[in-house]
């Protein structure tokens, strides 16, 4: 049965550990957006040993990759990316803390382990609904690699921001099977 | 010879490429209704809903139906007793992509493939043209998604494998690729050809509206055969499960060579935005 929470980001531990595929959260507080060329810049940070653009620990990142925002709004269209292509980052982003990611597609299955090691979770948003989701963003500003263009990382404020828990740290997940004919 | 100034061009590409991104096309929002009164699936249905929402709220304050607003993609059909006057038909196609990209506030997402530095104007657009008889000039435009995009493939099958192989083909691909396209999608299927043709073909059939089937009546039956399919895959809107995984199939066909079967598999999102412009 699902259930829905409302949690404030960053997230703590006993946040993340009761959650269960299929149970819907609505987030608030601090998030971060990243995506693909984000993501190899904070690794390669790590490796070099300087601090990462915002604080992993209880961190929930966000992919995506913001329209301009027009007059008077914090925010353009802002929808989910395609998580996959952060799946060889992602493992090592929840060693060091970050509780939650948040995208649309399939996961691999390292992601998965590394959700279950690290009590962390993976949060599905509705793909292609970049205009509905921006509604729920407060504010935003760049904090890291603006030279990315939409690509850069920024802090996000966002109130009730709706989820959908797509894999759990109890090795669940949603998405539906496909029945293959043989 | 008919002239047509460049000047003209651009502002109507300017206008198309804002407008295409803002708003969904009536077949493609009509087929979404259609598919939540039907869909079993209580999340499905929501997500059906969520997509009617958007598409409103879209319409309403302006704002990109998505923030993948696209590589841009451009068919020209180009009569052959029409000619363009100013600017060459490539700069004025550029330019008013541009124009409406930046004054639209739309995502500007093209990139170096290996740096992945952003060219910062969505350069270049994606531009085919065909020279048609007459002295007409229509342009197409698609905002072609990286995510839907992405999970498109082309393949070489052999003759044998015929219509079973290409279903087997297509089949596979939609399961394999599951939520990450933001189904339903629409599958645009380029049959024939060469290996660099299938896919024109494949990207070219998603200009046909979902309440067009093929006219050849054979494809149209093709088209419907696979749309069923799919569809009894289960994997649903969002690849939550359901019954809605596609809105519509469209399979343009031409002939090939003995030794071949080519096969391109389009992907298109939901967010299935494109429009055209007579000029």
């Amino acid at each position: 049965m699902s259930r829905e929470y409302s949690l404030q980001a960053p997230l703590r531990d006993e946040d993340v550990i009761h959650l269960k595929i299929g149970d819907r959260v609505l987030l608030s507080g601090i998030i971060y957006s990243a995506r693909d060329a984000a993501h190899k810049k904070i690794i390669q940070a790590l490796e070099e040993g300087t601090e990462p653009p915002f604080p992993l620990k209880g961190a929930v990142i966000y992919y995506v990759g913001p329209s301009p925002a027009p007059e008077g709004r914090p925010i353009g269209s802002a929808g989910p990316t395609t998580s996959y292509r952060m799946d060889s980052y992602t493992p090592r982003l929840h060693s060091l803390g970050v509780k939650a990611t948040i995208g649309k597609g399939k996961r691999s299955q390292e992601v998965k382990d590394a959700l279950v090691r690290h009590n962390a979770v993976y949060f599905g948003a509705t793909g292609g609904a970049g205009a509905l989701l921006s509604q729920r963003i407060v504010s935003s500003k760049i904090i890291a690699f603006e030279d990315l263009g939409p690509e850069a990382v920024r802090e996000l404020v966002v109130r009730d921001f709706p989820l959908l828990v797509v894999n759990d740290a109890f090795g669940g997940e949603l998405y539906a099977k496909p029945n293959l004919p043989d | 010879m008919r002239t047509v100034k460049s000047s003209e061009i651009t502002d109507r590409i300017a206008e198309m490429v804002v407008r295409a991104n803002r708003i969904l096309p009536r077949d493609v929002l009509q087929a979404i209704s259609r598919a939540k009164t039907a869909e079993p699936s209580d999340a499905g249905r929501e997500i059906l809903g969520q997509l009617e929402d958007n598409a409103a709220l879209a319409r309403e304050s302006g704002l990109p139906l998505c923030q993948d607003t696209g590589m841009a993609v451009f068919f020209v059909e180009l009569g052959e007793q029409c000619r363009v006057d100013g600017a060459s038909l490539h700069d004025a196609v550029t330019e008013g992509m541009i124009r409406g990209y930046r004054d639209g506030l739309l995502r500007k997402s093209m990139c170096h493939p290996l740096t992945r530095k952003n060219t910062g104007d969505n350069t270049p657009a994606v531009i085919h043209v065909d020279l048609v008889p007459g002295d007409g000039l229509k342009i197409s435009f698609m905002a072609k998604g990286g995510g839907s995009e992405n999970m498109s493939r082309v393949t070489m099958l052999s003759p044998a494998q015929g219509w079973r192989g290409i279903k087997e083909f297509v089949l596979g691909r939609v399961a394999e690729a599951g939520p990450n396209p933001c189904p339903p999608t629409m599958l645009g299927i380029g049959i024939g050809g060469s290996f660099e043709l299938a896919p024109k073909l494949a990207k070219q059939a998603l200009l046909r509206p979902l309440d067009q089937p093929h006219p050849d009546p054979e494809i149209a039956r093709m088209e419907q055969e696979l749309l069923e399919e799919i569809n009894t895959l289960g994997i649903g809107p969002m690849g939550l499960g359901g019954d809605t995984t596609c809105l519509g199939v469209r399979i343009n066909m031409a002939p090939c060579h003995i030794a071949s079967l080519p096969l391109a598999v389009n992907v298109q999102c939901h967010s299935a935005r494109h429009e055209e412009v007579l000029l």
